[in-house]
């Protein structure tokens, strides 16, 4: 028989209770959290259980979210059980202030740059990863460029009308 | 088994009536067994007329490149028959598609590899000033880490404004006297970028 959403879920209670919350399903691929001390128990626990068998990390990413306090930072796991062909979502949850999270690296390999580019464009400090340093970005930027409060725009241009981009400037 | 061809089955002889396009001579003073002119007008037509080019091509101007240098839009009439691949033997580097500010540097590197004269064309609106992509991490502009000869802008620019571009670089290439890379002028302009 198929590996249903609900067999996933009845598991993961089973195994650690209490501390895997929020579950939901947004167009069918199941979505739980759990405390950040406990990410990498949870997925060595997917990894290895003979039925659930998520071998396979599609997506490793963050997200940031400016209005939670105490929990900014947001990283996303996505995995995938090759044999039964079904997909989940993981997400853990930081405050922005200390945004250490354990690596995946040791289960997954290909956590490894896409780890890089998280701490790349989020600032999440990945404990215990080999090579943290930026994959993407110039290696002397100092900030973080996909936080919400950073401008997409480059800040050195002196010559933008910013009448026509609609922020009611005049030309320079 | 194979189908009968259908064209150019009686082909005719080909009418060029004086289409073939020759370069013309410099002016100069012509007499029996000799024709005297200007230095530079003679090493400005023969450079002029055989660019070679060193595509660095990133994205989407560079598909347009490699349209440009096929048969329909040919490249190679220009003189431009040789890509040089390498800036060792290049004379024209033509930059075309955007170019983030980590390959800043990169580009700066292959410029300086570059001899002697040299020079460098702009091709599509990325490279020339960011294009739309005005962000954190691409380069506003290729001119900010080497100087530039000719910009052709356009998103992509179409072959022809390519070739359009090519023909402003052998008006250059042509007019440019022997002393320019060695005048102070020169040195100040490469000063200004950093290079030596």
């Amino acid at each position: 028989m198929a590996l249903t959403n609900e067999q996933i879920q009845n598991k993961l209670t089973e195994k650690f209770g209490e501390q895997v919350t929020a579950f939901a399903e947004p167009y069918g691929m199941l979505t739980f959290e759990a405390p950040k001390e406990l990410n990498l128990k949870v997925l060595q626990f997917l990894y290895d259980d003979a039925t659930l068998q998520f071998r396979f990390l599609t997506d490793l990413q963050a997200v940031h979210y400016p209005n939670e306090k105490g929990r900014e930072l947001a990283v996303v796991y996505h995995l995938h059980n090759l044999v039964d062909n079904v997909r989940i979502r993981f997400k853990v949850f930081t405050d922005i202030n200390t945004p250490d999270i354990y690596t995946a690296t040791q289960l997954y390999a290909s956590a490894n740059w896409m780890e890089r580019e998280t701490y790349d464009f989020y600032g999440v400090n990945f404990v215990g990863h080999p090579n943290l340093k930026r994959i993407l970005n110039v290696d002397e930027m100092d900030y973080f460029p996909m936080r919400k409060e950073f401008p997409l725009e480059d800040q050195t241009r002196v010559d933008k009308d910013d009448e026509m981009f609609g922020r009611g400037g005049s030309v320079n | 088994m194979s189908r009968p061809v259908q064209f150019n089955i009686t082909p005719k002889p080909v009418d060029y009536n004086g289409h073939i396009s020759i370069v013309d001579a410099p002016e100069g003073h012509m007499g029996e067994g000799f024709f005297a002119t200007k230095l530079n007008e003679v090493v400005g037509l023969a450079r002029k007329n055989s660019i070679w080019p060193l595509p660095f091509a990133t994205s989407c101007c560079g598909i347009e490149f490699m349209a440009t240098a096929a048969a329909h839009y040919d490249l190679g009439r220009f003189g431009s028959e040789r890509m040089a691949f390498t800036p060792r033997q290049c004379d024209l580097m033509m930059v075309m598609g955007t170019i983030s500010k980590k390959m800043g540097p990169i580009v700066k590197q292959v410029y300086l590899q570059m001899a002697e004269p040299r020079w460098v064309m702009a091709v599509g609106a990325c490279a020339s000033s960011g294009g739309i992509f005005d962000s954190y991490s691409v380069l506003q502009g290729i001119d900010q880490v080497v100087p530039v000869d000719v910009y052709v802008p356009g998103c992509p620019p179409r072959p022809e404004a390519i070739l359009d571009g090519l023909i402003k670089v052998q008006s250059l290439v042509g007019q440019e006297s022997l002393r320019r890379r060695n005048s102070e002028h020169y040195q100040k302009l490469l000063d200004s970028y950093g290079i030596q």
